[in-house]
């Protein structure tokens, strides 16, 4: 029944564009939520609070999406048409792959270590810093226009947030 | 003016009554009603002027039950169908009550489906029928005494309630007849009492020792926004536990044989009165009479410290993990919440302060605390207060995820997000001609299903045959305020679907209720059939009162004099059906209106958005109105 056209930029009220200022879509959303959450409209009729739910759900949505510099390198695309979800087709170089799969090994060999917590900090640093230049390469080339290395930048993002889950995991299993 | 003629002779409600809601506190060991009255939230009493109702429900032989403190007199003597502790096996299948051990001494029968009936003289009964039976005696008490019908209620839950347990709760609610404005997590619930949604930002932790569990919160309120940061606790661990280690000592010093159900409880409700005593007095004296044999023993305020002292060792061990998961050290702590009955006990007290190195606060009854939050906000989301700020945002305790190939996890909500939320992802076939896709909803963190709870499983039948990985289904996960998830997946290029509001698999389902619900009616039909009719009605109210504030706050300015001209006399229609007594015409016509309304609905909401985001910066939006 609902149309929410608006893409999640314009519903919270913020500029498409990569560099976002978190205190800022911290300030909008809640504003929004203290609208249109359902709370607001629980003593009137369902429809109006199975709106409210739809709507809330999309700014909920919405803000995740704005808050995590992956999701909103991937929405971005999205919105150029680019959908990095489900195409696995860019070509990624083959360097970086090389260099995926040591930080892979070390990351399965921390457990044997010595000092297993020190090796597992280290390697997070590595690839946090990692991270951290891409976010500004993509920055770099969704301003320029150059999507098809915007692409390729958010698929080499994909590859070090997966790896961070595992370092997490890896983290939870040493703890026991 | 047409707008103001609207409530006219017959229509029950007139726009802007004060709407008569409560805030329920369903305890494991106590339950209490509360509710606003003159602008003060109290907890309502019984006609003897008991506020505590023990969540107590005896069965008998006829048919008939008694709830509360009379019921609770048999505990010792018809401990089979006297049933206490039920919000325990809320939730819970067969499997889990087995990890209750004896704390459950009840006759189990179990369905088809796992879920556990309690076998009691007035037949089985299921533990959402029996929250049922405590609810319904809770808002009783509170009609008689508030004097008419109550528009909804706000119902508390622990805050590591999963889905299961949280829809067990609405299913007792919606088998009592009550409507629920909100679930609320019972610490949020503790925090609005004391104001402190109003107060300084930060850190709060709310230490809970109830009759039956402890828990501990640790809750982040941040621009008047209450986050649950991580709860701990222990839910076998409680004021009956004190009870339990003194009645213990009492049969170690008397050489007294605890056999059976009888005996024992005697003994923890004597020590229950002792430690009752000992919160105040230095020393209490215990009178038994056991199989005709009197004794009598003293016990002092120091030797049941040094009783129940690891059992409180045990509770700040739990604070301090559950700071740990919180990610906050316990200096960062602002206030310190204090709930449930036994944190009269002085050690307690004296510990808690000690660990957080402050004062906790105890003004508020510790007993009434939660259920005086909630009716604050039941008060608000009856609409009784409409400029309130007041907003409490929730997020999902436990992640909810989808079996995949392997018996793996695929998380699709992840733990903490707020909610409500919906979110999709895509799955594909992995055999060719592959026409039906099982889904398996479960809740937890860990990576193997076997780990987590299963919630429910579906099976979307119909996909069109087509080579492995062909087809696309998208599954979507829909958690609402409450925190109740419902599941839809559908098949893209053939459009097939399948949905499901999640219902645990030891639960009751939809047609069970509503099977209870009519059996309820079988001694008046005609009852029921006003109830039909009467709730139609209300809906009908709902719709007509929202629809003329509506109108009269941007009516104008949204519609057009044609729409607006329109939907006046739609409302007018509705209002005539809705003062006759044809149940079906009622609900078309609510149908009716709600569909000639869509659009303006979705107008307000978009103006809301609009206004909402006007408050920051018109200028760096680029448009204004």
């Amino acid at each position: 029944m609902m149309d929410i056209s608006k893409n999640f930029f314009e519903f919270i009220g913020l500029p498409v564009s990569f560099d976002i200022d978190q205190s800022e879509l911290a300030d909008r959303s809640r504003e929004l939520q203290k609208k249109l959450h359902p709370d607001r409209y629980a003593h009137l009729s369902d429809r109006e609070q199975r709106m409210s739910v739809q709507y809330m759900s999309f700014l909920n949505e919405g803000v995740a999406t704005l808050r995590s510099p992956l999701l909103r390198a991937q929405y971005l695309l999205l919105l150029q048409g680019i959908d990095t979800e489900s195409e696995s087709s860019t070509p990624i170089a083959p360097m970086f792959l090389m260099q995926q799969m040591e930080l892979r090994e070390r990351l399965e060999e921390i457990p044997d270590q010595d000092d297993p917590y020190a090796e597992l900090e280290d390697l997070l640093a590595e690839v946090e810093g990692m991270l951290k230049a891409l976010r500004e390469q993509f920055a770099q080339d969704y301003q320029e226009g150059a999507l098809t290395a915007a692409t390729e930048t958010v698929r080499k993002m994909q590859f070090l947030e997966k790896l961070v889950v595992e370092i997490e995991r890896l983290e939870d299993r040493l703890d026991g | 003016m047409a707008l103001l003629q609207i409530a006219e002779p017959g229509q029950s409600e007139a726009p802007h009554q004060h709407k008569l809601a409560v805030g329920i506190d369903l305890g494991t060991t106590n339950s209490l009603v509360a509710s606003v009255k003159s602008g003060e939230a109290v907890t309502i009493p019984d006609i003897e002027g008991q506020h505590l109702l023990p969540s107590v429900v005896r069965y008998m032989p006829c048919g008939n039950h008694l709830v509360g403190a009379e019921a609770r007199t048999y505990a010792a003597s018809d401990p089979d169908n006297t049933i206490i502790s039920v919000k325990r096996l809320m939730g819970r299948g067969v499997s889990d009550l087995k990890t209750l051990g004896d704390e459950a001494p009840y006759q189990f029968d179990v369905n088809d489906g796992g879920m556990p009936y309690i076998k009691t003289a007035a037949g089985n009964k299921s533990p959402v029928q029996v929250s049922a039976d405590i609810l319904k005696a809770l808002v009783s008490r509170a009609e008689e005494a508030l004097g008419g019908e109550l528009t909804g209620a706000v119902i508390t839950v622990p805050a590591y309630f999963d889905d299961a347990q949280r829809q067990a709760t609405k299913d007792a609610a919606t088998l009592a007849n009550i409507k629920v404005l909100r679930l609320l997590n019972e610490p949020t619930a503790a925090a609005v009492a004391y104001g402190l949604d109003q107060g300084k930002e930060g850190v709060i932790a709310v230490y809970d020792l109830g009759g039956g569990t402890f828990d501990i919160s640790i809750l982040r309120l941040n621009k008047g926004v209450f986050e649950v940061l991580s709860t701990g606790g222990d839910s076998a661990l409680g004021g009956d536990d004190l009870d339990l280690a003194l009645a213990d000592w009492i049969a170690q010093q008397l050489d007294i044989d605890i056999d059976g159900n009888s005996v024992s409880r005697y003994l923890m409700e004597k020590s229950k009165q002792a430690k009752e005593v000992l919160s105040g007095a230095d020393e209490a004296t215990i009178d038994l009479e056991i199989k005709g044999r009197k004794q009598s023993i003293t016990v002092t305020r120091a030797k049941f410290d040094e009783l129940v002292s690891p059992l409180v060792k045990r509770t700040i061990r739990a604070c301090r993990r559950a700071l740990k998961d919180a990610s906050v050290e316990a200096e960062d702590v602002l206030e310190v919440v204090m709930v449930g009955g036994s944190t009269r006990v002085p050690l307690v007290r004296e510990e808690v302060k000690q660990f957080f190195a402050r004062e906790p606060h105890i003004k508020i009854d510790p007993d009434c605390v939660v259920a005086v939050g909630a009716s604050i906000q039941a008060d608000v989301l009856a609409g009784n207060k409409p400029d309130s700020g007041m907003l409490l945002l929730d997020v999902i305790p436990l992640s909810l995820g989808i079996e995949t190939m392997g018996g793996l996890t695929e998380k699709i909500i992840h733990r903490n997000t707020s909610i409500p939320v919906a979110r999709a992802q895509e799955f594909t076939t992995y055999q060719d001609g592959q026409t039906a896709m099982a889904i398996h909803v479960v809740q937890g963190e860990r990576e193997l299903v076997s780990d987590c709870r299963s919630l429910a499983r579906f099976v979307l039948r119909g996909i069109p045959p087509m080579a492995a990985g062909a087809a696309k289904i998208r599954v979507t996960y829909q958690v609402d305020a409450d925190g109740l998830l419902g599941v839809h997946a559908k098949e893209l290029t053939s459009g097939v679907e399948s949905s499901i509001q999640v219902k645990p698999s030891y639960g009751l389902g939809d047609v069970e209720i509503a099977e209870m619900l009519k059996s309820s009616y079988l001694n008046a039909a005609e009852d029921k059939d006003m109830r039909a009719l009467r709730e139609q009605q209300v809906d009908a109210d709902r719709l007509i009162v929202s629809l003329q504030d509506a109108l009269i706050a941007d009516g104008k300015q949204l519609l057009n004099p044609d729409e607006y001209k329109l939907l006046e006399s739609e409302i007018e229609k509705l209002i005539e059906l809705r003062n006759g007594s044809d149940l079906v015409a009622i609900e078309r016509g609510v149908a009716a209106l709600s569909k000639a309304s869509d659009e303006y609905a979705s107008r307000r909401m978009d103006h809301s958005i609009q206004k909402a985001l006007q408050g920051h910066s018109i200028d760096e939006l680029g448009e204004s109105e």
